[in-house]
């Protein structure tokens, strides 16, 4: 029984059994579901060349709902990365009435569905809605605008950063803090030194994931977004309109164009913490 | 173990919980408050009425039906790719990891725009199978496929990483004594499972009932008939119909509470058998 060894594996042998029929019938149900599909967004924008593809992707109004979609999924990321921090530390650090309550309804927004925060969303910040009417004396609306797509975006993704975070500032030794003040570090520089480096890893990593969710965003954006061409409209928006004079080539286009813009995102994303933890190592 | 205990705040630490709470209170209490005023402003009566509407009835079925279906199909995947993943040790492992968490970077309307390429009018497979006389786009059985792209990864995302920390000594152990496949699965490693199992169901039910953007795209919204439960709150509200509208979405939000509630309850009591990324 010498030869088998010999023989290259792509598997270690077992005694447990199911082996073949559970990846099987893996293999088979992600195919179907996920790789047959996307194969078919990969595939369709080609169908008037690359010249057709390239039409759809540099129209003004295409890019104009994507600058949309990527700077407000940007800014409201960067905000709740402050936010989320500080909601994270006071969930965290300090014992306060409904704290554990607060602490279960970080999560909310993972399971309400996006169309009712999307019409809620849109009543609040309406011009005589509860918040929207703080502003309209100002003369400044925020639903219908891409003011009100950016609100819609940062409630939409502050979960991801407290998420991301809390489990750090958990695990944060309490005595390099304290070690940090007994030998004179004022607030600030204990933040900055110690606590800082110490985050920043998961930091990124729940901005990244705010991020991505919120660059397709769709059900929560819609019903505030007002949706008027090249100022309030998202990007997924223009793949319904495409579908809907049923130009699938032009509708593949724009999500691939999507898919492309994100996945090189999120690339960059990861490369610069990738730098920084390098940096923070010397 | 919490290597920093909560403190008594003080000082600058009250601060920091009033901007916390207050920003906690804005972007997810207040949303969710506002759905409830909005469906009572005109009274219990009216509130009531919306779900006398036939086609509300008929929206509330049809997510029912869609989550009967996308959840089980999801969960069997979920078992049988974690069964495979954990139990063994073969080439590619990293490369079905990584597809299997595809879906969760989609976005909801690429998801839905997927399955039209594939069997809409003008799609790949559509023409042929419109000449066998089957439909699957504005159908349910669409809706059915939008949904479970959508909600593929849940299930095998708990299962995972928490059947990859119990490693396999149990089951192997059972093998040796003489035990079958059935028998080890069912009285050895299903138990150790089991409440990672729930939670991972409960929250691909929870994205399955309210998905909006991808069963937007496949359902055509014919009332009454491929109109799920969003589908219909986005009807009434476009219909200016605000009340009904808020009707039927605090339906929605009140599955969002349950199940938070739940999901809670069994990061509390289970902790110890959930996967590492569900314990805070």
């Amino acid at each position: 029984m010498t030869a088998p060894n010999l023989r290259w594996r792509w598997r270690e042998p077992s005694v447990l059994p199911g082996f073949g029929p559970a990846l099987g019938f893996t293999l088979f149900y992600l195919s179907l579901i996920v790789l047959v599909p996307l194969a078919a967004l990969i595939a369709r924008p080609w169908e008037h060349g690359w010249n057709g593809f390239v039409h759809v992707v540099t129209d003004p109004r295409v890019l104009a709902s994507l600058r949309l979609s990527f700077g407000a999924a940007l800014a409201a990321s960067a905000v709740n990365a402050v936010m989320g921090l500080i909601v994270a530390w006071a969930l965290v650090r300090y014992e306060f009435p409904g704290r554990r309550l607060l602490d279960a309804a970080v999560d909310l927004p993972f399971a309400l569905p996006t169309a009712v925060a999307g019409i809620a969303l849109a009543t609040i910040y309406a011009p005589h809605g509860w918040i929207g009417g703080l502003f309209a004396p100002f003369g400044i609306k925020i639903a219908y605008t891409p003011l009100g797509v950016f609100v819609a975006l940062v409630a939409v993704g502050l979960p991801f950063i407290v998420r991301s975070v809390q489990p750090v500032l958990q695990d944060l030794d309490a005595e390099v803090e304290e070690a940090a003040q007994t030998l004179g570090a004022g607030a600030w520089q204990r933040v900055r030194t110690v606590i800082l480096p110490a985050i920043t890893p998961a930091l990124v990593t729940g901005f990244s994931l705010a991020f991505a969710r919120a660059v397709g965003e769709y059900g929560s954006v819609i019903f505030i977004a007002g949706n008027m061409p090249m100022k309030s409209e998202i990007a997924p928006l223009l793949i319904i309109i495409e579908l809907s004079q049923f130009n699938y080539a032009g509708a593949a286009s724009v999500g691939l164009e999507m898919l492309i813009i994100s996945f090189g995102a999120l690339l960059l994303i990861n490369t610069l913490q990738l730098l920084l933890s390098r940096r923070g190592k010397r | 173990m919490r290597a920093s205990a909560p403190a008594k705040p003080s000082g600058l630490a009250w601060l920091v919980i009033g901007v916390g709470v207050g920003w906690l209170a804005l972007t997810i209490l207040l949303p969710l408050v506002s759905v409830f005023v909005e469906a009572f402003r005109k009274g219990v009566s009216v509130y009531l009425e919306a779900f006398k509407d036939p086609d509300a009835l008929a929206a509330i079925k049809l997510t029912l039906q869609v989550a009967a279906l996308a959840v089980p199909l999801n969960a069997l995947f979920g078992l049988s790719a974690a069964w495979a993943i954990t139990k063994f040790e073969f080439r590619g492992k990293g490369l079905l990891l990584t597809l299997i968490d595809i879906p969760f970077s989609l976005s909801p309307v690429i998801s839905g725009l997927v399955w039209v390429l594939l069997f809409g009018a003008n799609g790949w497979f559509g023409p042929t199978l419109d000449q066998w006389g089957v439909r699957i786009i504005f159908t349910y059985t669409g809706i059915l496929l939008a949904t479970i792209l959508v909600t593929f990864p849940f299930v095998a995302r708990e299962l995972i990483p928490l059947m990859q920390e119990q490693g396999t000594d149990e089951e192997t152990a059972a093998v040796t004594l003489g035990a079958g496949a059935r028998h080890t699965f069912f009285w050895v490693t299903l138990p150790n499972i089991a409440w990672a199992l729930a939670y991972g169901v409960l929250l691909c039910n929870a994205r399955a009932m309210g998905e909006f953007g991808a069963v937007s795209v496949v359902s055509g919204h014919i009332r009454g008939l491929t109109d799920t439960m969003p589908l219909h709150v986005e009807v009434l509200y476009n219909d200016y119909n605000f009340v009904a509208a808020f009707a039927v979405a605090s339906l929605l939000a009140g599955l969002a509470l349950v199940t938070l509630v739940l999901k809670t309850v069994l990061e509390w009591r289970f902790s110890g058998e959930l996967a590492r990324s569900a314990r805070h």
